[in-house]
């Protein structure tokens, strides 16, 4: 039977589709609504008053405004630093042949497969192995390893449906690399890199595992997160920042399942 | 002047000799015709020509200057892809205009150009599309007036009429030809069709792995071909073995007749031979006919007006002395 989109599901189905996304969704909602309670104590529901005082709390509060900094500076350097290095790496795999070109395909997305606690512990004793003290650039390249994948997964695909001749063609019209590069080539992938920069800027700004192996004092904003859970004063602050967080990550993912979604009309070119 | 010269070219890859020791002089103004099969070497010597490949050995000239290292866009030589390569993301203005934009000529002048240029090629007023919009046949023209709005010395095409169907490629052919004269550029190009190269050039080189196994006019690659697979590439002609040759007295040679020169019954000064019939076949304007002569199978192309002989008939076939071909380098 050819399923056509318009044929309606059973009822049991629909209310067990319904229940999944409830089940995913709702615990978030929760969060949002722990943020504006008046027992700051304990997680109580249903909550005994509501107030928004710890926006204001939260807002004046130094040690979040570091955690945050940092997460930023983290997530737009790691991103920057995945963007070149993804870019170039998805390049060279699908417009040149060379021997062993699979093997590095497998060993660039190899860090994503690899669960993150492993990657921490190798990148830890890496580090104290060539002696290099724990600092922001531990950080930054300890998300890197995970950013760059994000980024090359998207721009070699849409690099693969770049035909091979566009970038003849703009050379043979007088455009040297640069030239191509900028006219031809950006303009083709733009959007996927649009999308995987966004997705390893969400990815590196919430970031625990890793991050716990590689940042010696300093704390990005989800390790605070987890520091203030088990504090028993003021709680209610970390739920405001985990909505700052949910937005701040939600926001860019959708932006790019967006830029990826309409991605078919920039194919190569048709016969 | 010589507008490309190759001198003893080489391009290998590994150990397969896609272009094997080519010597060639395209002149000034010339329609030049590439023909041959696939993996003939005639498309990387295009791409030689326009810089893509570089050659492995030998000595390349464009207008006198050496080629060899001179990147494709530092060329004076525009290609038309076979797949057209048109820009997804840019107008088709655009597109036709990209050259003059890449080497800084300014808005409005390179717009103007680029309107002219798609004037010429019959498509005025389709600047604002998008490739995707055009069919096959209306891209292949933007294709050429965005290598054309370059003025380039030579323009280099890459089976342009490949995609196309049969009636469309016929009107493009005179197209082109036209296009040729009226501009006076040197036009260089590739196609595996024989017809078409026939038509078109002013002359063929025809390659066969590698090199070029003839060069000449039309006619001459036509009537007098040098090499059997020159006579069997080129319009099917009979291609006679040594024994067949020298038994209708010519000596102990191939040779090549072409089917239309053969006819049913004898006549005052004619070659006659006969034959069993093994094959007929009804074309509409001739009839085509195999015949089994004495150890050889010559295929000949009847009138329609005479009748076609039934399979299994022993016919009589002749020919004109001059219409035979000796091909002393046979191989």
């Amino acid at each position: 039977m050819r399923s056509d989109g318009n044929a309606s599901a059973p009822l049991g189905l629909k209310i067990a589709a319904g229940a999944g996304l409830a089940f995913l969704h709702l615990p978030i909602l929760l969060i949002f609504l722990y943020a504006f309670t008046t027992e700051e104590k304990s997680y109580q529901f249903p909550p005994p008053g509501y107030t928004l005082k710890w926006l204001s709390v939260a807002w004046s509060r130094p040690d979040v405004w570091d955690a945050l900094w940092l997460s930023v500076r983290v997530a737009s350097i790691s991103t920057a630093v995945a963007l070149v290095l993804g870019t170039l790496c998805a390049a060279a795999v699908s417009r040149t042949k060379f021997f062993g070109r699979e093997t590095i395909s497998l060993l660039v997305i190899l860090p994503i497969a690899l669960p993150g606690i492993i990657t921490g512990i190798a990148l830890r004793s890496a580090f104290s192995f060539v002696e290099i003290p724990f600092s922001f650039w531990t950080i930054v390249l300890g998300h890197a390893t995970f950013c760059v994948v994000v980024v090359y997964n998207n721009a070699v695909a849409r690099f693969r449906r770049i035909s091979g001749s566009l970038v003849e063609a703009s050379m043979d019209l007088g455009a040297d690399s640069f030239q191509t590069f900028r006219h031809v080539i950006l303009p083709n992938i733009g959007t996927a890199l649009l999308a995987g920069g966004m997705l390893a800027f969400a990815l590196s700004f919430d970031e625990v595992i890793v991050t716990t192996f590689t940042a010696g004092q300093q704390s990005t904003l989800p390790i605070w997160m987890l520091e203030e859970l088990v504090r028993p004063r003021q709680r209610p602050v970390t739920n405001v920042v985990a909505m700052v967080v949910v937005l701040v990550t939600f926001l860019p993912i959708l932006g790019a399942y967006y830029l990826t979604r309409d991605g078919d009309q920039v194919a190569g070119s048709g016969k | 002047m010589t507008a490309v010269l190759f001198q003893q070219v080489s391009r290998h890859f590994g150990a397969v000799r896609a272009v094997d020791n080519v010597d060639l002089a395209i002149a000034e103004g010339e329609f030049f015709a590439m023909l041959g099969p696939s993996g003939s070497g005639k498309t990387t010597c295009l791409r030689l020509m326009a810089g893509f490949e570089q050659p492995t050995s030998g000595h390349i000239e464009i207008f006198g200057e050496t080629a060899e290292g001179v990147p494709p866009y530092r060329r004076n030589v525009n290609t038309v892809f076979q797949d057209y390569a048109l820009f997804p993301h840019l107008s088709i203005l655009e597109n036709v205009a990209y050259g003059l934009m890449v080497k800084g000529v300014g808005k409005i002048e390179r717009l103007k150009a680029a309107e002219d240029a798609l004037a010429m090629v019959k498509l005025p007023g389709y600047g604002a599309r998008r490739p995707g919009q055009l069919s096959g046949g209306q891209r292949q023209r933007v294709a050429l007036a965005r290598a054309l709005v370059n003025r380039p010395r030579v323009l280099l095409l890459d089976e342009p009429l490949g995609a196309l169907d049969l009636k469309l490629r016929e009107q493009m052919q005179e197209e082109l030809k036209s296009l040729q004269k009226s501009l006076g550029i040197t036009f260089v190009f590739v196609t595996h069709d024989q017809g078409e190269a026939l038509s078109m050039a002013d002359r063929i080189a025809v390659f066969s792995e590698g090199r070029i196994q003839q060069l000449g006019t039309p006619e001459e690659v036509y009537k007098r071909p040098q090499t059997r697979f020159v006579a069997d590439f080129v319009g099917s002609s009979n291609v006679l073995p040594p024994d067949f040759v020298e038994s209708l007295g010519f000596g102990k040679h191939h040779a090549s007749l072409r089917p239309e020169a053969i006819a049913l019954g004898d006549g005052p000064g004619r070659k006659p031979f006969s034959g069993r019939v093994t094959a007929a076949s009804f074309l509409g304007a001739a009839s085509r006919v195999t015949v089994e002569a004495a150890g050889a199978r010559v295929a000949a192309m009847l009138p329609a007006s005479v009748a076609v002989p039934a399979q299994g008939d022993t016919v009589t076939l002749s020919f004109l002395p001059e219409d035979l071909h000796i091909m002393d380098g046979a191989r």
